[in-house]
């Protein structure tokens, strides 16, 4: 097999640090090979170089680049252009900032056809080619008025336009939904076989990588540390660093231990309502809702956790920052050991959040960080016992937020919210900003302070895979209502909802088996305009007629199994 | 989008009678007419006659807001608030202390303001986005460096400066123009290529840096990237890609001027002799003419609201993200 | 002699004391002394700190008034003239005291203009001190170095204390509207727009004309001319304030709207954080740095304001000595010929050192300090 693409000794130093060092791999026609690796590892930087197209700061310090028998450091710029988009295309992570937003889609296209002296009008005819509806309208459209999922199949559609024998695909699905990301992968393999094309697929997430490549190569601290095939690879890695994230998958996490005693209603949430009005016209008058929160009951039982599931605008968070009363609630009732929310004090609910860069005040000591809750409170409380209840050392407290990682600001922020004593913690998505290491250690960090302070948890996040090593009871959102719920088993392993059977469907296995049976199609409407009837009808795949009409009322299907599904009416 | 325009206008409506509220306090609350009348007669050696005539010429010996003394609607309208105030809504604005009409002064004059500061601003906004984009095509290297050493140098001098010098160099030194003067018609392009150059170089150094500023920071974005990726070449990627977008808030920026054009350039014109409203604001503060005065802050004030009405205009014609929504 | 502290000594002293305070709390700070030291590891920026230190040290020397004592009169109370000399004017007595007849080249030895000989014959007659004026003679054969050394004091004075007097106004108001929001953003929102509408240069015309008016009404406020002139400038300070808080106080809001919805702001308020003590912990330190580049941005642009305004008459008290008043005086003298320059080539120098100086060290503290600008 001759290889199309042939990188020897690669070395990029930024400033005087070496970031990729000595990295060397080669991949042939219609191959896929996925470089793998956590945040800062310098994957992203190899992909930028074999572009050339590296950031000012960083130089590439040695090494040879063969693309299909020419060496591409020794191009002059303008033989460089010409490949670039030609030869070798590139698709990033952020759709929404990757389009120029003041030209249309078709125009982008056309652009990369006119270099390649194309035909005009072939763009609507590469918009169909990776599945965007109505091609001809979307052309003429602005990046603003697609979907994040659209905006990505346009940046495919603008890759193609070259006619590109390699892609090289920097963490494309990483800020899209799981069920968008299962469209999107299928979407790059199905064009990849039709194409011939090779794919290099720069990603953090073993799942996409056990499904999408042939071989893969293992990146730690700039330097390629495993190359081998993916069969190989994930029935056994051979380095030491490719064990330990192996470790770290939430699938290899050992489950949370069931809680004795029976199950004592605690967070009640009764008929959640969170409507924000859209007002519109030359009085601003109110012409309808979005319904971020339409209704949602839950209950938390002590010292077990509830996740709360759903894809990105489904209303989760909302929902957990109207049960802390941080946005008023339209309607609906919350109580905490049968009061009412609102007459408590703020110290038996708080909250951890997602960003571990923003939720610490940059200007603050840590110290001060944590005293602040038991200020507010009156209460008095030794800081260096709680950091060193979340693994951080008592002489931190004198220093800046700055100094540390992302995962020891999460730590923080959770000491903070331990510091009045609370009896239930809100986690909105903490773990989501972290890499795959850091998030099982913040995760086990979880469970051990639930054994030992008896802490009631209300988990929200995205990721489905991490519900089932740390939550009891399992509550699936989407848009803004609560489709299924029940235990981790009920939902998790017997789900009867479509929708979460199509959410457990698309992520990504390290087995390499899922997303190919029960692919979701489309977008998640707008909570300002849902669909009639059951809000999923329109992408469910066994959708009736009677879903058009009206919305499924409860189905209770044991104890603590409910749905909403006329599947099952 | 009608909607929106709609509103903005609206909006307008009350930020013009505040400061049509700001104005006359400044005017008649600050000081009483009194006050001004000796200021302007002398303050020691005048006689309570001279006061009262003066007062008297001007209108300005009615009470502030109610007339007691007057008959039905005269009570409100025969005072200096509804004569000074309240009739500039209708561009009423009175006579000046030399006895002119100063509506009909500002029109005529309106003329040659306009004729230097159109060429001005257009002028201007080519040559700093022409020297901004030739910075940024040579960005981080010594051609940059230079050029932006260059701006903060240029923006360090005071524009008296310029003109002090450009009159001194062009018109005394290589006598190529007259060194001021004004006239109608074509012949006045000898009289105004002087304080155009002036008006431009003038404002090279802080717009040019400014422009800068902006292109760079579009140069940072992704969209700049995939552009690159796609194989265009730099030149493409500028003009195109960040031209584009860059102009959005250049264009934005500089709409809220256009209206106060009209104003013309105090230092310039009262420099160069022009007989536009700039000269005319200037020859008012000397004078201490506060009619004048007033009236120009009006029309001042008037003319930068509609600039921000065309701003609000311009930024839904320009961005796509607001035209759609 | 007798110590006089006008009100814009004691606000330039106050602003000297919250500058060193405002050292000694950065040194405390470690983001601060970062920043700082960003700051001073630009050759350029030591440089031009370097040059504005000495323009404070010379507006500050110029900044400690005093009235001399008149001769004794044995078994009277000791008298004090009504003259109020600096400690500068103190330093500087020989470019003070040694004035000319009129114009004078500088450098020259003989006056400019030719005047009728005792000897008869009309010849340029040689002057008192020749050779010692730098920078020449003005009309009244002041020395123009003199002039320029006395304009720094005057450009310091209303390039900072405009932005001291401004500076509460526009914090509150900015951070009140963005995290309040509400009506009291629509009132805030409502006043700054109603100000910004009305043209800068005309408010100022309109605002100084009023000042000029009461000032001269009220001839008896004022002890001394120098008193008169003084409240004149911290006046035109006021008005420079009122007409520049606006961009700032959009800016500040803007910024506390996106700070207001930052999760540790959240976190505060899940916490039971009242609403003053987060704008106190939580905003306002995260926009000091805003503060702080506005204040050194906006200084050179008040100098250079100061120059117009004076210029065209709306500006300091005509007794004041600044670069104003100075290019306005020397203006008329260019239609001469030979030509007097020199009045106004050493205000250029001084001030474009001065402005040239305060735009770089504002470069280095912006490029330091924001976020964005790295």
């Amino acid at each position: 097999m001759s290889a199309l693409l042939d990188v020897r000794d690669l070395s990029v130093a930024i400033g005087g640090r070496r970031v990729v060092e000595g990295v060397s791999f080669g991949l042939a026609a219609g191959e896929t090979f996925a470089l793998l690796g956590e945040s800062g590892c310098g994957k992203s930087l190899t992909a930028l170089a074999l572009m050339r197209l590296l950031p000012p700061v960083a130089r590439i310090e040695r090494g040879n680049v063969e693309f299909d028998g020419r060496e591409l450091f020794a191009l002059p710029e303008s033989k460089m252009r010409s490949l670039r988009g030609g030869g070798m295309a590139m698709i990033f992570q952020e759709p929404a900032t990757s389009l120029n937003p003041v030209m249309t889609i078709g125009e982008q296209i056309d652009e990369v056809i006119r270099l390649r002296d194309g035909k005009e009008g072939r763009a609507v005819e590469l918009l169909e080619a990776v599945g965007i509806p109505d091609a001809e309208r979307r052309a003429g459209e602005f990046p603003f008025q697609l979907s994040g999922g659209m905006k990505q199949r346009a940046m495919i559609a603008m890759a193609l336009a070259g006619e590109p024998r390699l892609l090289i695909a920097d963490e494309p699905t990483t800020a899209l939904d799981v069920t968008i990301q299962a469209q999107v992968l299928d979407l790059l393999k199905d064009l990849q076989r039709r194409r011939g094309m090779a794919l290099l697929l720069i990603t953090h997430d073993l799942g996409v990588a056990a499904r999408m490549a042939d071989r893969v190569g293992v990146m730690h601290a700039g330097q390629l540390v495993e190359v081998s095939d993916t069969k190989q690879f994930f029935r056994g890695p051979a380095h030491p660093y490719s064990r330990r994230l192996f470790a770290s998958l939430p699938e290899n996490l050992a489950k949370p231990p069931e809680v004795g005693g029976e199950a004592k209603e605690f967070l009640a949430v009764q008929d959640l309502t969170v409507h924000f009005p859209i007002r519109r016209g030359l009085l601003r008058r109110t012409v309808g809702q979005v319904r971020a929160v339409d209704g949602v009951s839950l209950k938390v039982s002590r010292g077990r956790t509830l996740a709360i599931v759903g894809e990105s605008g489904c209303g989760k968070t909302t929902a957990g920052k109207a049960i802390l009363q941080l946005i008023t609630p339209t309607a609906g009732r919350v109580s905490l050991d049968g009061r009412d929310l609102d007459e408590l004090a703020p110290r038996d609910v708080q909250m951890v959040f997602q960003d571990p860069f923003g939720s610490l005040n940059p200007r603050l000591r840590i110290g001060q960080i944590i005293a602040e809750g038991m200020t507010a409170q009156g209460i008095e409380g030794d800081i260096g016992a709680l950091l060193e209840q979340v693994g951080l050392d008592a002489d931190m407290a004198s220093r800046y937020p700055h100094e540390f990682s992302g995962g020891q600001r999460q730590r923080i922020a959770i000491a903070r919210a331990l510091a009045v004593d609370p009896r239930l913690l809100i986690c909105d998505e903490p773990t989501s900003a972290l890499d795959v290491s850091v998030q099982a250690q913040i995760i086990a960090l979880l469970r051990d302070l639930q054994a030992r302070r008896g802490l009631a948890y209300l988990f929200i996040t995205h990721n489905i895979s991490v519900v089932d090593y740390l939550a009891h009871d399992v509550a699936v959102m989407y848009l803004g209502r609560i489709v299924e719920q029940g235990n981790v088993d009920e939902v998790l392993r017997g789900a009867k909802h479509p929708y979460t059977q199509a959410l457990l469907a698309a992520v990504p296995r390290i087995d390499g088996t899922s997303g190919e049976c029960l692919l979701v199609p489309g977008d998640p409407p707008s909570p300002a305009r849902p669909p009639s009837g059951c809000h999923f009808h329109p992408r469910c795949p066994r959708v009736m007629d009677r879903c058009r009409a009206g919305y499924p009322g409860a189905v209770t299907l044991s104890a603590t199994h409910r749905l909403h599904c006329h599947l099952y009416t | 989008m009608l909607a929106y325009i709609v509103r903005r206008l609206l909006y307008a409506i009350p930020i013009l009678i505040g400061v049509n509220l700001i104005t006359f306090a400044l005017f008649f609350v600050v000081n009483s007419p009194d006050d001004m009348a000796r200021m302007q007669l002398g303050v020691k050696r005048v006689t309570p006659e001279a006061i009262e005539k003066w007062k008297v010429e001007r209108g300005y010996d009615l009470p502030l807001f109610w007339n007691g003394a007057a008959a039905g609607l005269g009570k409100a309208t025969q005072t200096i608030f509804y004569g000074k105030s309240v009739r500039m809504f209708a561009f009423d604005f009175g006579r000046a202390d030399d006895g002119r009409d100063i509506g009909r002064e500002i029109v005529t004059r309106m003329g040659p303001s306009l004729a230097v500061a159109v060429p001005v601003f257009v002028l201007g906004l080519f040559a700093t986005v022409s020297f901004a984009l030739l910075l940024v095509y040579f960005r981080a290297s010594y051609l940059d460096t230079a050029g932006v050493v260059l701006c903060v140098a240029m923006m360090s001098i005071s524009g008296l400066f310029y003109i002090i010098g450009g009159q001194w160099l062009v018109s005394k030194v290589w006598h190529l123009v007259p060194i001021s003067g004004y006239a109608e018609g074509l012949t006045s392009a000898r009289f105004l290529i002087l304080p155009v150059i002036i008006g431009v170089v003038g404002g090279i150094g802080s717009s040019t840096r400014w422009y800068r500023t902006i292109f760079l920071e579009e140069i940072g974005k992704d969209y700049v990237r995939t552009a690159r990726a796609k194989g265009l070449s730099e030149r493409l990627v500028l003009f195109r890609h960040v031209l584009k977008n860059a102009m959005i808030p250049i264009l934005t920026g500089v709409v809220v001027v256009i209206p106060t054009l009209f104003m013309g350039s105090l230092l310039i014109e009262s420099f160069f002799g022009i007989p536009g409203l700039g000269s005319y604001t200037i020859d008012a503060i000397n004078a201490q003419d506060f009619a004048v005065v007033r009236s120009m802050v009006f029309i001042g004030s008037l003319l930068y609201i509609v600039g921000l009405l065309l701003t609000d205009i311009s930024y839904t014609l320009v961005d796509p993200r607001i035209r759609f929504q | 002699m007798m110590p006089v502290i006008l009100w814009s000594d004691a606000l330039f002293f106050l602003l000297i004391a919250v500058t060193l305070g405002g050292a000694g709390w950065a040194r405390r700070h470690e983001h601060l002394r970062a920043s700082w030291a960003m700051v001073w590891a630009s050759r350029r920026a030591r440089a031009a700190a370097a040059v504005l230190a000495v323009f404070f040290a010379i507006g500050f020397v110029d900044s400690l008034h005093y009235r001399p004592q008149l001769p004794v009169e044995a078994g009277k109370p000791p008298a004090y003239s009504v003259e109020v000399l600096s400690a500068l004017d103190a330093l500087l007595t020989p470019l003070r005291t040694h004035t000319e007849k009129t114009y004078s080249a500088p450098l020259a030895t003989h006056s400019f203009a030719k005047e009728t000989q005792e000897a008869g014959g009309r010849d340029f007659p040689p002057l008192k001190y020749p050779g010692t004026h730098l920078f020449g003679t003005d009309k009244v054969g002041q020395d123009v170095l003199y002039l320029t050394l006395k304009s720094i004091r005057t450009g310091l004075l209303i390039g900072t204390l405009t932005t001291l007097i401004m500076l509460p106004a526009a914090v509150l108001l900015g951070i009140v509207a963005g995290y309040v929001g509400g009506w009291v953003d629509d009132v805030i929102q409502y006043l700054y727009t109603t100000l910004n509408s009305i043209p800068g240069v005309l408010l100022i015309a309109a605002a100084v004309l009023m000042m000029q008016v009461v000032i001269d009404t009220h001839p008896d406020w004022f002890a001394t001319a120098a008193e008169r002139a003084d409240a004149r400038l911290l006046a035109l300070c006021a008005i420079l304030g009122i007409t520049s808080w606006t961009g700032l106080c959009r800016l500040l809001r803007g910024e506390t709207l996106k700070l207001r919805e930052m999760e540790y702001v959240q976190a505060a308020r899940a916490f039971g954080v009242g609403p003053l003590a987060i704008m106190l912990r939580h905003i306002l330190p995260n926009l000091m740095h805003i503060v702080l580049i506005a204040l050194v941005m906006d200084f050179s642009g008040l100098v250079l304001a100061e120059a117009v305004l004076s210029y065209v008459g709306i500006g300091v008290d005509p007794n004041t000595i600044s670069f104003g008043t100075m290019i306005n005086a020397a203006r008329l003298e260019l239609a001469r010929e030979p030509m007097v320059w020199w009045s106004l080539a050493a205000a250029f120098v001084f001030m474009f050192a001065l402005v040239l100086a305060a735009n770089l060290f504002a470069d280095a503290v912006r490029d330091a300090f924001d976020p964005r600008a790295a």
